[in-house]
């Protein structure tokens, strides 16, 4: 068991007050503790944790690119196994590093099996350059570079399904998490160092700047994500769902209307077949996860 | 011990016996040699490496980056497009001060394709930190890697190094090689003591960002290095020549320049010929000597100056284009030459495999005596 | 003396960014509401609240930015954002 009340993360970092990324990199520090390496690739975490020489990371850390950090974490375990080292390799990637630049490289580092745990902090933007969409940015949500507008809802792709990308890999741990629930994504960064293998664990970390909320939302957005269905927290072993969050569902509106990313579903008028749309994602997530707790009849 | 060995089997022999903890190469013509055969060594236990199949070159320097960053001492090779593709990486690589050893097999770079001879691809990467030295022969390509491990791992320099020799031309072809044993190379080239390494016992950051405030001053640093490795360069190839005879300490090579009217300069295994042409041409009375870079970075313009002080011209070939310019030599050394009257000229010639011959560079010499330069030579009729 | 080899830095120096001028609002934490749960420890993007010796709860103003995640996830509503007072 690795000690959970040290704080690996350091005070002074610039993210934006209220950030779900920096809150994340603190929870996988802790679930990962001190015998860690972290491997970075560029974006906003790398930005605010490290101008030098004010870096915020107390473990070992190194960043080197946006898309090559599973190669580089490749060569920083190959190169521990060769000297008898015991640290265990931690990629820290956003999105966009996961989703789009950094796929070839991730998908040659897993089907080679190094063992490492990569982690996407998914904001589901590139947040770093300006709010713009990535493959992880859902369905109908305003970006800079999918805005609304008069013929367009934003966004018109949903998110790309990276955990099972992974997981046809042959990846041992595949698993999703959220800041909302701390317990839960620190015990599952411990369960994935400590799997041999090349792991992968996707933590929703919501962007107060790029979704367009106050910064105090933070936690009860990334609850809402849960509790609507259009963020399931999961397990899967050896490719098989081991483990799933079930909720009451609530409507899809409730989380939508929180951010001004989706304000274009509701003003000037409310876009029925949009949000009817979103809640098909949500409803298919519910049905493929299991995620619906049946309440008794009454 | 001397052995008759193909010029990429030599060189995979001896990279080797520097002990390379971590090796990760993508496959690409006219490199796969080296790295098939490294690939043996390891399936052999006969290299106690991680040798990493990556996806790409991309992913093959950065593969580097991370092991070397955590203590190890590296191994890469490429040529041409896999260069290309590495840009962004070796950029990286030498900001951030890491010591990693990369084979060039030279090729040139499409479109269109080529996976023939020329210098294009190291250099187009000359800008970018990494340390560049071009051998003649496979004897010096092979000694070489042993001298760049020495020189990249200097705490004075820790900057990465292209050992590069030309695709084909020496890479498959078969020349006898003095291959040092083990026990040589042991004693010339020391374990690999890391500057510093990620390490959960004293955590570092590595590859932290700078801000306008500290930027232009890690471009200096960088840029120091480059410089300092010289001097570094000049004492470990001397160390080398008292060891085991073979002296390459010169950052240049001057073959019969000690009378010479008319200067040669250029690079890699076209200076054999070239040596053979200057010999024919001196026999018939003609003064032409050699000027050889055989480390191109850090450029050493003084030496060059020097060389060339008291020819009345210099002819420059390149490999290479800098399109829209002039060839890259030919560029650093007219810098070099800046301030005398000794005319300048540049050839651009054997690009994407054309083989040049001593009857070119007795061509190339006649066109320099009569002041003609700044050319393609050798072009095929329909374009001119 | 140079500058740090790579651009490479020993943890430590982020402290020197004094993330509390940020602030706006201020968190208040009431002692007589607090249940020592430590979700606003836990859920902390700064890493800056930290338990007293009678395991009370007290931030570090010098790098508390004020985002509210405390105030807003404490179970006990034992926590009230002010208007900073500079």
């Amino acid at each position: 068991m690795v000690d959970k009340s040290l704080e690996l993360f350091d005070s002074g970092h610039r993210a934006c007050g209220g950030c779900g990324a920096a809150l994340a990199a603190r929870l996988v520090l802790k679930g990962a503790g001190k015998n860690t390496i972290v491997v970075s690739s560029t974006g906003c975490m790398e930005v605010f944790s490290t101008p030098y020489p004010e870096t915020a990371w107390k473990v070992p850390w190194i960043h080197s690119l946006f898309e090559n950090a599973a190669a580089v974490a490749s060569g920083v375990e190959a190169s521990l196994k060769k000297q008898g080292r015991t640290e265990k390799v931690v990629i820290m990637g956003g999105d966009g590093a996961t989703f789009d630049i950094g796929m070839i490289c991730i998908s040659g580092a897993f089907e080679r099996g190094h063992d490492f745990t990569y982690i996407c902090y998914d904001n589901e933007a590139y947040m770093n350059t300006g709010i713009q969409r990535s493959g992880a940015t859902p369905y109908d949500a305003s970006t800079t570079t999918s805005p609304a507008g008069k013929c367009s809802f934003g966004n018109k792709r949903p998110k790309k399904d990276m955990p099972q990308i992974l997981a046809a890999h042959g990846a041992p741990y595949v698993a999703t998490a959220s800041v909302a629930y701390p317990a839960d994504l620190m015990q599952k960064v411990e369960k994935a160092i400590n799997t041999k293998g090349p792991c992968y664990l996707q933590v929703h970390a919501p962007c107060c700047t790029g979704w367009g909320f106050e910064g105090e939302q933070t936690i009860a957005i990334a609850k809402l994500a849960i509790e609507t269905g259009l963020w399931v927290n999961f397990e899967m072993i050896d490719g098989k769902v081991a483990k799933v969050k079930k909720v009451v569902r609530k409507p899809v509106e409730e989380y939508l209307k929180t951010q001004k990313r989706f304000r274009h579903l509701f003003k000037p008028k409310r876009q029925d077949a949009e949000i009817a749309a979103i809640q098909a994602i949500a409803d298919r997530n519910a049905e493929k996860y299991g995620i619906d707790i049946k309440l008794k009849k009454e | 011990m001397m052995e008759i060995t193909e010029g990429s089997h030599a060189i995979a022999k001896i990279v080797a016996r520097c002990r390379p903890q971590v090796v990760s190469a993508y496959p690409i013509t006219p490199q796969t040699h080296i790295v098939e055969a490294l690939a043996d060594y390891v399936a052999d236990c006969k290299l106690d490496a991680d040798y990493i199949t990556v996806e790409n070159e991309m992913s093959a320097l950065s593969a580097c980056i991370g092991a070397s960053a955590a203590g190890s001492r590296v191994y890469s090779a490429t040529t041409s497009q896999g260069l290309a593709l590495m840009f962004e990486a070796c950029f990286n690589a030498a900001g951030m001060r890491l010591p990693i050893i990369m084979s060039i097999a030279n090729r040139a770079l499409g479109a269109p394709l080529s996976i023939w001879n020329d210098q294009q691809d190291s250099i187009s990467l000359r800008d970018s930190g990494w340390l560049q030295f071009y051998a003649e022969d496979n004897q010096e390509a092979t000694d070489m890697h042993i001298i760049a491990y020495k020189v990249a791992e200097d705490h004075s320099v820790l900057l990465p190094v292209f050992v590069c020799f030309d695709g084909f031309i020496l890479s498959h072809t078969y020349e006898p090689v003095d291959m040092l044993p083990q026990e040589d190379v042991d004693k010339y080239l020391p374990k690999f003591t890391p500057y510093e390494k990620l390490d959960a016992e004293d955590p570092i950051s590595f590859g932290m960002y700078a801000t306008p405030e500290y930027y232009h001053e890690f471009r200096y640093e960088i840029d120091r290095a480059a410089k300092r490795a010289a001097d570094v360069y000049r004492a470990a190839a001397k160390d080398f020549a008292g060891m085991f005879g073979r002296d390459y300490s010169g950052l240049i090579e001057e073959y019969r320049m000690e009378d010479a009217e008319t200067a040669i300069v250029a690079m890699g295994s076209i200076c054999g010929t070239i040596k053979d042409a200057i010999d024919e041409m001196r026999d018939a009375g003609k003064k032409v000597g050699l000027v050889r870079i055989r480390v191109f970075r850090p450029f050493p313009d003084k030496e060059i100056a020097q060389a060339l002080a008291k020819t009345k011209r210099v002819a420059v070939l390149d490999k290479n284009i800098s399109l829209g310019s002039k060839g890259a030599v030919a560029l650093e050394v007219k810098d070099a030459m800046y301030g005398k009257t000794i005319p300048v000229l540049n050839y651009i010639l054997g690009l994407g495999g054309r083989d040049v011959r001593k009857r070119d560079i007795a061509a190339i010499v006649a066109l320099a005596e009569k002041g003609e330069g700044d050319m393609f030579y050798g072009l095929r009729k329909e374009v001119l | 003396m140079g500058l740090a080899v790579g651009c490479r830095a020993k943890p430590g120096k982020a402290r020197d960014n004094r993330t509390g001028s940020w602030r706006v609002f201020k968190p208040s934490f009431d002692r007589g509401k607090c249940t020592k749960c430590g979700m606003c420890m836990t859920l902390c993007p700064e890493g800056c609240i930290h338990q007293t010796e009678e395991e009370f709860v007290e931030p570090d103003y010098t790098y508390c930015k004020g985002c509210g995640i405390c105030a807003e996830e404490c179970p006990g509503e034992a926590i009230a954002m002010k208007q900073e007072e500079k």
